[in-house]
């Protein structure tokens, strides 16, 4: 599997299949076993510079406020404060969240975190933006609302985009190309590309489109065949050994 | 103020009186024997007592003073050795796995009795009191430290982590704050075993200091004093959890607050 620079790629496949997994390898959280993770040629050893992650619940810091939080990698980047703080002020003004500033985390709404979230993920510039189903808590509209924002945001600066969804509607009117995965040992199973054309628009509206529908069903009939087997797995699995299956 | 807040106000005037009067009220008709169990009238007098002449150490403030300044030193050299310790262990796991088993060993025995060897060593003075308080504060700070950095969220430091903090800057701005709430609700424990290692090393021996007052009195079968005594430390105690409780708002401001907390509002 290889993403191309400035490359939306939707990754999707049963639960457990280790999609989260991968994300953490190409950020440098945990190590590869087998095989290796390549960042611009070279292996990844740690945590690299030009990567940012936007995790599935709430990674924000509570005891700071939204102007501290979205500051935070410009200040451990040792950029100086004045600059970072003017920095992030400007990175929550195109995030829609100008006066939010001295908010703390728990008095905004999940989409506004999310947003929050999304100005920490940017403000470092990266290269490479892993996002780890970063709308799956949030409620159909606000998904869809963030959605078209990620891509008005992504298409700004252009990083590499490695997307995490359960949710293939949402991977299709994102990406350049969707990644589906197999059950068990997770491996590359199929890529599609997606040719419907940019800018896309409404992620609500396209959905509608006739080439949306084909390219579901395509992959649909795909990714299918895993969810069945991965289902199948656990549901023979949990009644004959029930003890293993807690254990492991 | 609401209907509710005033009689829950009342109820506890009425407490008050019952326990205080009932106990004036038994000890004056000698139901109860004055002379063993003290007397309300009994205490307030030999406290006014001490106030004009003072007690048979010096001034009645001087030895408030004394077992204060114990107790606080104490207290501040147990938080701080705790908190550190705490984080550091809390950090560096080979580091806490050699150590726990004698941690564990030591909080196991009981440590006032340490009390009698830091007399033996520091001598009579206020550092045997202060030690033995910074002693026993430690543990429990420590406990609850160490325990806070375990609980610290591991999405959080990972996220802090690929923004690009350093190990320090990751214990600045995520372990410590993340420890800090277990940390403050050690502090109020914390101060009551400042108190009790002043007040237990002042007995075990000292030149000053409540512990001395109270001793002196039980030694004169002076009940009313040794009750005085203890009224004039609860007095202190509540004083510095109401200040600790102050602290704790200011820390943990950005906590949301908590249903208890906007009931009792």
């Amino acid at each position: 599997m290889t993403v191309e620079p400035g490359e939306f790629c939707a990754v999707v496949g049963p639960s457990g299949c280790g999609k989260s997994t991968t994300l953490t390898m190409v950020a440098g959280l945990d190590r590869a076993s087998e095989g290796t993770v390549t960042v611009g040629g070279q292996p990844v050893t740690g945590i690299g510079r030009g990567t940012s992650f936007m995790f599935q619940t709430d990674a924000l810091l509570p005891w700071k406020s939204v102007l501290g939080n979205v500051a935070m990698g410009p200040l451990f980047r040792g950029v100086p404060k004045r600059a970072a703080l003017t920095d992030a002020r400007d990175w929550l003004r195109m995030v829609g969240l100008a006066g939010f500033e001295d908010r703390y985390p728990h008095q905004l709404s999940g989409g506004m975190r999310k947003r929050v979230s999304l100005a920490a993920a940017l403000i470092n510039e990266p290269s490479i933006l892993l996002m780890d189903e970063p709308f799956g808590a949030l409620d159909v509209q606000t998904k869809a609302i963030m959605s078209d924002e990620l891509l008005t945001l992504w298409d700004q600066s252009k990083p590499s985009v490695i997307f995490v969804t359960h949710d293939l509607e949402e991977a299709i009117a994102l990406a350049d190309k969707v990644v589906v995965m197999t059950a068990g040992p997770g491996t590359v199973k199929a890529v599609f590309d997606i040719d419907l054309p940019r800018p896309r628009g409404s992620v609500q509206e396209i959905r509608f489109g006739q080439r949306f529908t084909e390219l579901h069903h395509e992959i649909w009939e795909s990714l299918r065949d895993e969810v069945t087997r991965a289902y199948a797995r656990t549901a023979a699995a949990a009644p004959a050994s029930s003890s293993s299956a807690v254990l492991s | 103020m609401t209907r509710r807040r005033l009689g829950v106000h009342a109820a506890q005037v009425a407490v008050f009186i019952i326990v205080f009067g009932g106990w004036q009220l038994f000890t004056s008709l000698k139901i109860v024997d004055p002379f063993f169990f003290g007397q309300p009238s009994g205490i307030v007098r030999q406290a006014w007592d001490w106030v004009q002449h003072g007690t048979h150490f010096g001034s009645i403030w001087l030895q408030v003073w004394t077992t204060m300044e114990e107790a606080i030193f104490g207290f501040l050299i147990g938080v701080a050795a705790g908190v550190v310790t705490g984080v550091l262990l809390g950090q560096v796991r080979f580091l806490s796995e050699v150590l726990s088993p004698y941690i564990k060993a030591v909080n196991a025995l009981p440590r006032i009795v340490l009390g009698t060897l830091f007399i033996i060593i520091l001598g009579l003075g206020m550092s045997s009191k202060v030690v033995l308080a910074a002693f026993l504060v430690f543990f429990v700070v420590f406990f609850n430290a160490f325990q806070g950095v375990r609980e610290v969220d591991g999405n959080l430091v990972s996220n802090v982590r690929i923004l690009g903090a350093s190990r320090l800057q990751v214990i600045r701005n995520v372990v410590i704050p993340s420890a800090l709430t277990w940390i403050i609700a050690s502090l109020h424990v914390a101060f009551g075993f400042a108190i009790i290692g002043a007040i237990v090393g002042e007995v075990l021996g000292a030149q000053h200091g409540l512990g001395v007052v109270i001793t002196d009195s039980a030694n004169n079968f002076n009940a009313d004093g040794v009750f005085a005594g203890m009224i004039i430390i609860g007095a202190i105690a509540l004083v510095a959890e109401w200040l600790i409780s102050l602290l704790e708002k200011w820390l943990l401001a950005w906590r949301p607050q908590t249903a208890a907390e906007s009931a009792a509002a």
